[in-house]
């Protein structure tokens, strides 16, 4: 059972960073650090190990002059996410 | 014991799971305060309206007002849409002051993604309500407008709820009753309309102080 919860979401970040790309079909770096309340550097780490493993898309595009990073959960993403949730839910109800 | 332990974990990662999917989408910092300031200046509003159509109200039942495009001035109608627009100016400017008043208290913008997403939701109802209004106007069936206002109004809080505050969905269900009984009753519009935009925002305004503000 344990087997089946995600090493990926033992870090409170990621598991933030997916929650809030599961509720959100794109959300951006900034509205990211604000919701987790994190620094540049803590969540940009967070956000390439996750973008590694496949389970966010990166799209990257120009407000103005300004650039702007987008992110989103992948299907991969959102099917571990949703597993994830599951086994949470079994170990709840106790085994 | 180790069973206790791994429950607690996973009840604890829910909850962050939970707490961020809400506060990604929701706008939680709508300031109860402007709501009860909303209801007072529509109070005021309805009051000096009632006092420019008097003219119009039937003698036996005063809150009964039927009016039509022979019963009322010219100048009238243009008096009654200065007085909308100033309580409208009036109640978004303290609606945006207190509310950016309460979201820079708990450290957050109030230009986020989460509060533009409510104002789109709020403002799609909003346009329509007012052009519908407009066409009321139109067509002379003037009795009409107080009920549509609020028919729309409802249904923008109904649809906007799902991005703030829950209780806005029951303001805005309460709304709706309001605005099907106005337009069942014409020329009791003015009163549901002081008590829709009145007495209600008072009331739900008043519950969401005591229930979010006071921290």
């Amino acid at each position: 059972m344990i087997e089946k919860l995600q090493k990926v979401f033992e870090s409170r970040v990621r598991l933030g960073v997916m929650s809030i790309l599961m509720a959100n079909e794109t959300v951006d770096f900034n509205t990211l650090k604000e919701t987790l309340d994190l620094t540049d550097g803590n969540l940009a780490s967070h956000l390439t190990a996750l973008e590694k493993k496949e389970m966010i898309a990166v799209e990257k595009e120009f407000v103005g002059r300004k650039p702007k990073t987008n992110y989103s959960a992948t299907e991969l993403g959102k099917q571990l996410f949703k597993s994830h949730l599951k086994a949470l839910e079994k170990l709840i109800k106790g085994f | 014991m180790e069973d206790e332990k791994i429950k607690k974990s996973s009840l604890d990662q829910l909850n962050q799971i939970h707490s961020m999917m809400e506060q990604s989408t929701r706008f939680i910092s709508l300031s109860g305060l402007s709501g009860i300031i909303a209801g007072i200046t529509a109070l005021v509003g309805a009051a000096v309206a009632y006092i420019k159509i008097r003219g119009a109200a039937t003698p036996e039942n005063p809150f009964m007002v039927r009016l039509n495009m022979h019963t009322i001035q010219h100048d009238t109608i243009k008096e009654l849409i200065v007085i909308g627009v100033g309580m409208l100016v009036v109640s978004i400017t303290f609606g945006i002051i207190l509310t950016y008043k309460k979201a820079s208290k708990k450290g957050q913008t109030i230009w986020s993604s989460s509060s533009r997403r409510l104002l789109w939701n709020l403002s799609i109802s909003l346009v329509v309500g007012g052009l519908f209004s407009i066409i009321l106007i139109k067509h002379n069936l003037v009795g009409l407008i107080a009920p549509v206002t609020l028919l729309f109004y409802g249904l923008a809080l109904l649809n906007a709820s799902k991005y703030t505050l829950n209780d806005i969905r029951y303001l805005g269900i309460s709304e709706i009753i309001l605005g099907l009984i106005g337009s069942l009753f014409i020329g009791y519009g003015l009163l549901l309309w002081a008590i829709g935009f009145g007495v209600l925002h008072i009331v739900y305004g008043t519950v969401m102080y005591y229930k979010y503000d006071r921290e």
